[in-house]
């Protein structure tokens, strides 16, 4: 591959995602400890996290772990002590005097581009503000894969359309691979109007209600909307209520639909969806493991 | 020092009778009104010690009003220039020698500029307290200038209210 760092999903070609997959696939027995292999023996991966993802930060240190490297951690709290007093590019470098790959999760847009530039190693962002997440972007595309296909895709983004950094970075990559997107949200929460106009070029995209698309989707991909964003409970309570998922109405879709979320769900997805077949949220985090393994592989161990 | 705007008459033949400058850079075609933005992008202000002078919404026969914006002496390197062309992608450059032109160009809008926006995101990186100028892509979508924060991927159509003043 021919990058350095893993920053944005925009940075990758199809090609770079389609790799990182097949290589993901390769280490899924080694994520689900069937099989052993330490590649990445005496390799240290230091975990940067100025705002708290215990979720996302565990699924790192497992993958690196299972390739048989080390991980150190910052927790938030002593990365805010670290912030009071020292600059984000004073302690990328030096933390990239100690490790061998660094993990960043931090507050405000654009931090891991620009920790990328002042650390002499691999700088993976984890989150930066309301800006990128490639990894969580690389492992809902592989989820989608493993479990219903990439190529064609019909999918329904459901919930918060218009803040979720997630939908908009999928949605980015899904336009790779000629999917057929369906947007349903409350009209307070719809996809931004400039990303709509920019992304329609490229990928057949309408706003629907999920009723209407049931039938045929192969994904449903449900977001949380958030309490925030509503001027007061009860509009927030009405509105979310109806962008909910139950098993009920799950009876009309095809058996191959899977259900997908990124994980903390409040009550958008009803438990009884748990039960079914269709529900895959779970396995969706658990793929997170294979896919950063694939990712810190390439980045420590590519064009050897 | 900024010269007013009495030195700049418009005569007969609607050209601009305007003190000569023996050498130095003229910057013609400004769109109406900017010319004091020209100033900021080229990093002069009050208290300067070159001679410059201004001419606001004068008459244009291709624009209608335009400003021009004389500097005498200082040379001004062509990267500097053309990140005018974010404002005015229409303004001349002549070189002036000897009182006469002696180059002609027009501004090219550059793939990127460092330092001379600032980013709207309040929470972009550019605008923390971290060693970092801000960068900017640059590029025209169909008429109109757009430029990408090369941080946080904000998109600006309207890089006039965005000049850092230095
Ligand atoms: N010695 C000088 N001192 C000050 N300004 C000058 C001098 N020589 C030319 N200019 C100005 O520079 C600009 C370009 O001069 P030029 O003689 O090329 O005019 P033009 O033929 O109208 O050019 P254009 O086709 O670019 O409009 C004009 O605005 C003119 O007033
Ligand atoms: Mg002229
Ligand atoms: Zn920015």
């Amino acid at each position: 591959m021919k990058f350095k760092h893993l920053i944005s999903i925009d940075d990758l070609s199809k090609k770079d995602i389609e790799y990182i997959l097949e290589l993901a696939e390769k280490f899924l027995p080694v994520a689900q400890g069937k099989k052993r292999t330490t590649p990445l023996e005496g390799r240290l991966l230091a975990n940067l996290f100025f705002e708290p993802s215990t979720r996302t930060r565990m699924s790192f240190e497992v993958a690196m772990k299972r390739l048989g490297g080390d991980v150190i951690n910052m927790t938030a709290q002593e990365a805010s002590s670290v912030a009071k007093g020292e600059t984000l590019a004073d302690t990328i470098k030096v933390v990239s005097k100690y490790a061998d790959v660094i993990v960043l999760r931090h507050p405000l847009e654009g931090a891991a581009r620009f920790a990328a530039e002042n650390s002499d190693v691999p700088v993976v962002n984890a989150g930066d503000g309301a800006g990128q997440h490639p990894t969580q972007t690389l492992l809902d595309l592989y989820t989608i894969k493993k479990e219903s296909k990439l190529e064609n895709l019909k999918i329904a983004l459901m919930g918060d359309l218009k803040y979720s950094r997630t939908v908009h970075s999928l949605i980015k990559a899904l336009t790779l691979f000629n999917a057929r997107i369906y947007l349903v949200s409350p009209p307070t929460l719809a996809l931004p109007e400039d990303f709509l106009e920019e992304i329609k070029s490229r990928v057949r995209v309408e706003e629907v209600k999920l009723e209407d698309v049931i039938e045929e989707i192969d994904v449903l991909y449900v977001t949380r909307i958030q309490k925030e964003r509503f001027p007061d409970e009860e509009e927030y309570f009405k509105v979310a209520g109806s962008y909910k998922v139950d098993a009920g109405i799950l009876e009309r879709a095809k058996s191959s639909l899977i259900v997908m979320h990124p994980l903390p769900r409040v009550d958008e997805i009803d438990i009884s969806v748990d039960r079914t077949p269709h529900a895959k949220y779970f396995q969706q985090t658990f793929y997170g493991v294979p896919v950063r393994m694939a990712i810190l592989h390439e980045l420590l161990l590519g064009d050897l | 020092m900024v010269a007013c705007n009495d030195s700049t008459k418009v005569d007969k033949s609607d050209r601009l009778a305007v003190s000569k400058i023996r050498c130095g850079t003229v910057i013609d075609h400004i769109n109406a009104g900017k010319a004091l933005l020209v100033l900021r992008i080229l990093g002069i202000k009050p208290g300067c010690s070159e001679r410059v002078l201004i001419a606001m919404n004068v008459p244009s026969k291709k624009m209608g009003k335009k400003d021009i914006v004389k500097v005498e002496g200082k040379y001004i390197s062509e990267k500097e220039l053309d990140r005018i062309a974010l404002i005015s992608p229409n303004a001349t450059i002549n070189l002036i020698e000897e009182y006469e032109v002696s180059e002609k160009r027009r501004v090219e809008l550059p793939p990127v500029v460092e330092g001379i926006l600032t980013c709207p995101n309040r929470n972009c990186i550019t605008n923390s307290r971290e060693p970092i100028k801000s960068r900017f892509h640059v590029k025209m979508e169909g008429n109109r200038v757009k430029v990408t924060c090369h941080y946080c991927g904000k998109k600006i159509y309207e890089p006039d209210r965005y000049i850092v003043s230095r």
